[in-house]
C-alpha cells in the first residue's frame, strides 16, 4: 500500500511501446531473413528462370508487359500445341502474371529500369516475406504476438516452401500461399471481430488467391468445413454468419469473374460444400432467431412444424442435386480433385497426372526433408490448441489435419502443409518459452528478493504483496532481458501486464501458475534454442544444396573443378538463330514451355497437357518405326525433332528413361501400340537383349545416332550403364542437324518428301489400300513416296 | 389430438406476430428490405425457368445480386440490433458504413459480371 501508483502506468505503456517497436524490428529481419535465404540460387548460378512452367508464366509476362493488358485478356497463342493453338487468356491463372507485371510497371514509372526478368525471378522471394508477416499476423489471432512471431520465423526458412519459392522458381504458387494465409487471417479476423469491413477484404484476398492458383478450392473446401464444425459443436454466433456468408456470396462471383474459372465456380462439385453450408448456416441463423423470440413451448411447435415442411423440401432438393451430379461420369468433380480423394484414381485413368512426377505420394524422409523439426511441434501444437478452444484455435487444427491427408496424397501439396505446421509448431514453441520464461523469472525472483507468499493468505496482506511483486517484476525484468531471447521477453512482457492485471483485479482467486525448478527451465531453454539451431541449419542448408538448382543449368563436381552443363540454353539458342520463324519442333511435353520461350518456335505439344490425344500422338510417334514416325509429324508440319539424352554425360532426366510415358500414354489412345512389345522381362532395355520393336522405335535411333563414335565404339550409356544394342545404323527419315557440347540435346530434321516417286505406283496404291485399313485413323493416307 | 394441434399452430402464430411486433422500427426496415430482395430473386429464378438460362452469367449475376443484398442486410441488422451483446461498442454508422463498402464492391463485381 506504501508504494506509489503513479509510475506504473507509463512504465507499462513505455514498456508496451518499446515492445511494439521490437516486434516490428523483428518483423522487418524476418522479411530480410526470407528474402535472403531464397537468393542461394542466384548466388550460385545465376539470375535465371527455373524449371518449365516458370518458362511460360515468364513468357506470358513479357507478352503482357510489352501488349498491355487487352491483348493480354484476348490472347489467342498460335505458337504452342499446333495447331490447334491455345487461348491463353481463358486457360491462364493470371494472378502472378499480372503481380509481376504491375510491379514491373510501378517499377518503371518510378524510373527504375529492371528488366522483366529480374523482376520475375525476384517476384517469389519478396512474396514469401510478405507470405511470413501474413503468417504473423495469422498466428496472431490465433495466440499471440509471441506465437505470431515464431510461426513468422518458421515460416520464412520452412524448406517445403522454399522449394516453390526460390529466386528465378517463377510459379503460381509463389503468390499464391502469400495469398492462402492472408486469406486465412481475414477469414480468422473476420471471425474474432464480426467486423463486416474485414469480411470484404476476405472476399477481395480470396479473389487474389482465384486469380493465382488451382488450390484456391483448398479454401472454399475448408471454410465452409469450419463453419460446418463450428455449428456442429455448438460455437454459432453471429460473427461467425458474417464471416461466413458475404465470403460466399462475393467469393463465388468474384471467382466466376476469372475467365479460368468461369461457370465452375458455381457448377462443379469441389463448390457445392460452400453452398451447402451457406444453406445449413442460415437455417441455423433463422433457429437461433426464432428461438430468442419465443417461449420455450412455442419452440418446441415450431420446430414440428418446420421440420415436417424442411424434411419434404430437403428430400425434393437433394434427389434434384443427386439427379443432376449422377449425369456426370465423375460426379462433378474434376479429375485433378478427384485424384487427391482417391488417390489411385490418376494411374488408373488419367496417365498424364500420373506421370508427373509431383503428383506421385511422398515417402516419409520426405516429411522430415521439407519440415524438419516442426514435424514433431505439430502434435503438441495440436494440444495447445485446445487449452482453451476458440474459434480460430479449431481452425488450426482443422487446417492441419486436412493438410496433412492432402500432402499425403501428392508431394506438391507439402506445401499447403508447410504454413499449417508453421503456425501450430509456433503455437507450441511459445507456449514452451512462455512456461520456461515464466519459471525463471519465478524463481529468479525468489532467489534474489525476499521470498513473500505470492498467493493470497487474505485480501489486504495480497494487494501489498501483488503490488510489491508488481514492481520488482519490473525491475527484475530489467535484467533478463539481455540474457533471454528477444521475442520472449517481448512475450513475457504481455505476459506480466496480464499477469499484473489478474493479481490486481482478483486477489483471492490467484491462479496457480505452472513452474519449474531453475536449473531444469534454464536448461530446457538452452536445449530448445538448440533444437532451433538444428533448425535453421537444416534449412540453409536444403536451401543451398536441394533447392536451389535451376535445372536448365547443372553443374557437377569433378577432380578438376567444376563442370557447367548449358545444353538445353545452347540448343535453345541453336534453334532461335539457325531455323526459320515459323518452323514447327516437335519434342516430349517437358520442353515446350522453355522452347517457345527461349527458342521462340513453334511446338506441338507443351507442359500444360490440356489435350491428351495430341500428346499421345506425339508419344505413338517417339514410339514408332522412323517411317510411321516421319509421316505422323509431316502430317503435323513438323520440321524439327528435339530429344533429350543423357547417356554420355549421365543426366538420368532424359527422353530414353521418360520412354515408358510416351508408350503408356501412346497406347492409351492408339491400340497398335502395345506396352509388352517394348518390355523385355518386364524392363524397358536397350541393351542387346532389347526387343525389336525397342531397337527401331524413333526414341531409340535418335538417340544413339553415332552415339558409338564417342567412345570408340563400344557404345555406353552411363545413365542404363549397359551398352547399347544396335550400334551402327543409318537413319533414313531424319537428318541430324544439331547436337549440344555434351550430346543433351539433339535436334533432328525431317527430310523432305521426295519429288519423284519411284514407279511402281500400281504396288504403292496397292500397299497403300493394305496399310490404309490397318493403320490408325491419325496418320494420312496419301501416298508414302518412301516405298 | 388434432384441434390441439391447430390450438398449437394458432398459438404459434400468435406468438410470432407480438415477438415480432415489438421489435424496432430501423430493423422492421432491413427485414423489409432483405424480403424484397429475396422475392427479386425468386422471381428471376421463375423468369429463368419460363424463358432459359442463356445468358448464363448475366442470371447468375442477377440472382446472386439479390442475394448478396439479403445477406448484407442481415449482417447490418445483426451489428445494429441493440439487443446483441457482442456488437454493444460498435457504432450503428460503422456498421452501415461498413455495408455500405461491402455493397459498392458487390455491385461492382455484379456490373462486370452482368456481360
Amino acid at each position: 500500500m506504501a508504494i506509489p501508483e503513479s509510475p506504473n502506468p507509463m512504465k507499462s505503456s513505455l514498456r508496451n511501446a518499446s515492445g511494439g517497436v521490437l516486434c516490428y524490428f523483428i518483423l522487418l529481419l524476418i522479411g530480410v531473413l526470407a528474402f535472403s535465404i531464397r537468393i542461394f540460387s542466384v548466388i550460385k548460378y545465376e539470375s535465371v528462370i527455373h524449371e518449365f512452367d516458370p518458362y511460360f508464366n515468364y513468357r506470358v509476362t513479357q507478352f503482357l508487359v510489352k501488349n498491355g493488358i487487352y491483348d493480354f485478356w484476348n490472347w489467342f497463342d498460335d505458337r504452342t500445341w499446333y495447331p490447334l493453338g491455345r487461348v491463353i487468356g481463358g486457360t491462364v491463372y493470371p494472378g502472378l502474371t499480372l503481380t509481376a507485371g504491375s510491379l514491373w510497371w510501378f517499377l518503371n514509372s518510378l524510373n527504375i529500369p529492371l528488366s522483366v526478368e529480374t523482376v520475375c525471378v525476384f517476384t517469389a522471394p519478396i512474396f514469401s516475406a510478405n507470405a511470413a508477416w501474413a503468417t504473423y499476423l495469422l498466428t496472431k489471432e490465433v495466440k499471440g504476438t509471441g506465437a505470431g512471431l515464431t510461426a513468422a520465423v518458421f515460416l520464412s526458412m520452412v524448406p517445403s516452401y522454399i522449394s516453390r519459392s526460390v529466386a528465378g522458381s517463377y510459379d503460381n504458387e509463389a503468390v499464391a500461399i502469400f495469398a492462402l494465409i492472408f486469406t486465412f487471417y481475414l477469414y480468422i479476423k473476420t471471425l474474432n471481430t464480426g467486423s463486416l469491413f474485414y469480411a470484404t477484404l476476405n472476399a477481395l484476398s480470396y479473389f487474389y488467391m482465384v486469380c493465382s492458383w488451382g488450390g484456391y478450392t483448398f479454401i472454399i473446401n475448408l471454410i465452409p468445413m469450419h463453419a460446418l464444425l463450428c455449428i456442429v459443436t455448438g460455437r454459432y454466433s453471429s460473427r461467425l454468419y458474417i464471416a461466413y456468408a458475404p465470403l460466399i456470396v462475393l467469393g463465388t462471383l468474384l471467382a466466376a469473374l476469372v475467365p479460368v474459372v468461369g461457370f465452375n465456380a458455381m457448377m462443379t462439385s469441389e463448390h457445392f460444400a460452400s453452398f451447402l453450408v451457406f444453406i445449413i448456416i442460415h437455417v441455423v441463423a433463422f433457429v437461433y432467431y426464432v428461438k430468442g423470440m419465443l417461449s420455450l413451448r412455442m419452440f418446441k411447435v415450431a420446430v414440428t412444424v418446420l421440420v415436417t415442411i424442411g424434411m419434404v423440401v430437403c428430400v425434393a432438393a437433394v434427389a434434384v442435386l443427386i439427379a443432376v451430379v449422377a449425369a456426370s461420369p465423375t460426379k462433378g468433380w474434376s479429375g485433378r480433385s478427384l485424384s487427391l480423394l482417391d488417390p489411385t484414381y490418376a494411374s488408373k485413368y488419367i496417365p498424364i497426372i500420373a506421370s508427373v512426377s509431383e503428383h506421385q505420394p511422398p515417402t516419409w524422409p520426405s516429411y522430415f526433408m521439407d519440415i524438419n523439426v516442426l514435424a514433431f511441434l505439430v502434435p503438441a501444437g495440436i494440444v495447445a490448441c485446445f487449452l482453451p478452444i476458440s474459434d480460430a484455435s479449431s481452425f488450426a487444427v482443422l487446417y492441419i489435419v486436412t493438410s496433412v491427408y492432402f500432402s499425403g496424397v501428392m508431394v506438391r501439396l507439402m506445401l499447403v502443409l508447410a504454413p499449417a505446421a508453421c503456425i501450430l509448431s509456433g503455437i507450441a514453441l511459445s507456449e514452451c518459452f512462455d512456461v520456461l520464461t515464466r519459471s525463471i523469472k519465478f524463481n529468479l525472483y525468489n532467489l534474489f528478493e525476499n521470498p513473500s507468499p505470492i498467493v493470497g493468505d487474505s485480501s489486504s496482506d495480497d494487494s501489498a504483496v501483488s503490488e510489491k511483486v508488481k514492481y520488482d517484476r519490473h525491475s527484475g525484468s530489467d535484467t533478463h532481458e539481455e540474457v533471454l531471447k528477444s521475442r520472449t521477453s517481448k512475450k513475457y512482457k504481455k505476459k506480466e501486464k496480464d499477469v499484473v492485471e489478474k493479481i490486481v483485479r482478483k486477489p483471492k482467486n490467484e491462479k496457480r501458475l505452472l513452474v519449474l525448478p531453475l536449473e531444469a527451465s534454464i536448461f530446457t531453454t538452452v536445449l530448445i534454442i538448440i533444437l532451433g539451431s538444428f533448425y535453421v541449419i537444416h534449412c540453409v542448408w536444403a536451401a543451398a544444396e536441394a533447392y536451389s538448382a535451376p535445372s536448365i543449368v547443372l553443374t557437377s563436381h569433378s577432380h578438376d573443378g567444376l563442370h557447367v552443363f548449358d545444353d538445353f540454353r545452347e540448343a535453345y539458342s541453336w534453334l532461335s538463330h539457325n531455323t526459320e520463324v515459323n518452323d514447327k519442333v516437335a519434342s516430349w511435353w517437358d520442353y515446350g514451355y522453355q522452347t517457345t520461350a527461349m527458342a521462340n518456335r513453334t511446338v506441338i505439344v507443351d507442359n500444360n497437357t490440356w489435350n491428351n490425344t495430341h500428346i499421345a500422338t506425339v508419344g505413338t510417334a517417339m514410339s514408332s518405326p522412323e517411317k510411321p514416325a516421319w509421316e505422323i509429324f509431316q502430317s503435323l508440319d513438323v520440321k524439327y525433332v528435339l530429344v533429350v539424352f543423357g547417356g554420355l554425360v549421365g543426366y538420368s532426366s532424359d527422353d530414353i528413361n521418360k520412354f515408358l510415358w510416351m508408350v503408356r500414354i501412346g497406347g492409351g489412345v492408339f491400340p497398335h501400340i502395345k506396352e509388352p512389345d517394348y518390355l523385355r522381362d518386364g524392363q524397358y532395355r536397350i541393351d542387346s537383349h532389347a526387343t525389336p520393336t525397342m531397337l527401331n522405335s524413333l526414341m531409340y535411333k535418335l538417340s544413339y545416332y553415332r552415339f558409338v563414335e564417342t567412345d570408340g565404339g563400344k557404345g555406353f550409356d552411363k545413365v542404363r550403364r549397359t551398352e547399347i544394342g544396335k550400334k551402327n545404323f543409318k537413319l533414313t527419315h531424319f537428318k541430324e542437324v544439331f547436337t549440344t557440347h555434351h550430346w543433351m540435346v539433339r535436334i533432328y530434321m525431317l527430310k523432305p518428301p521426295k519429288n519423284r516417286i519411284r514407279g511402281k505406283l500400281k504396288k504403292s496404291k496397292f500397299s497403300l489400300k493394305k496399310r490404309s485399313t490397318s493403320i490408325k485413323d491419325s496418320q494420312i493416307s496419301r501416298p508414302n513416296p518412301w516405298h | 389430438m388434432a384441434k390441439s394441434n391447430d390450438n398449437d399452430a394458432m398459438d404459434l402464430i400468435q406468438s410470432l406476430r407480438s415477438a415480432y411486433g415489438s421489435t424496432p422500427k430501423n430493423l422492421k426496415i432491413i427485414d423489409l428490405y432483405m424480403v424484397f430482395s429475396v422475392i427479386t430473386a425468386l422471381i428471376q429464378v421463375i423468369y429463368m425457368a419460363l424463358v432459359g438460362s442463356f445468358p448464363f452469367n448475366s442470371f447468375l449475376s442477377g440472382v446472386l445480386s439479390c442475394v448478396g443484398t439479403a445477406v448484407l442486410a442481415v449482417c447490418l441488422r445483426i451489428q445494429v440490433n441493440k439487443e446483441n451483446t457482442e456488437f454493444k461498442d460498435l457504432a450503428p454508422e460503422r456498421a452501415f458504413a461498413d455495408f455500405i463498402l461491402c455493397n459498392l464492391v458487390l455491385h461492382l463485381v455484379i456490373m462486370n459480371f452482368l456481360g
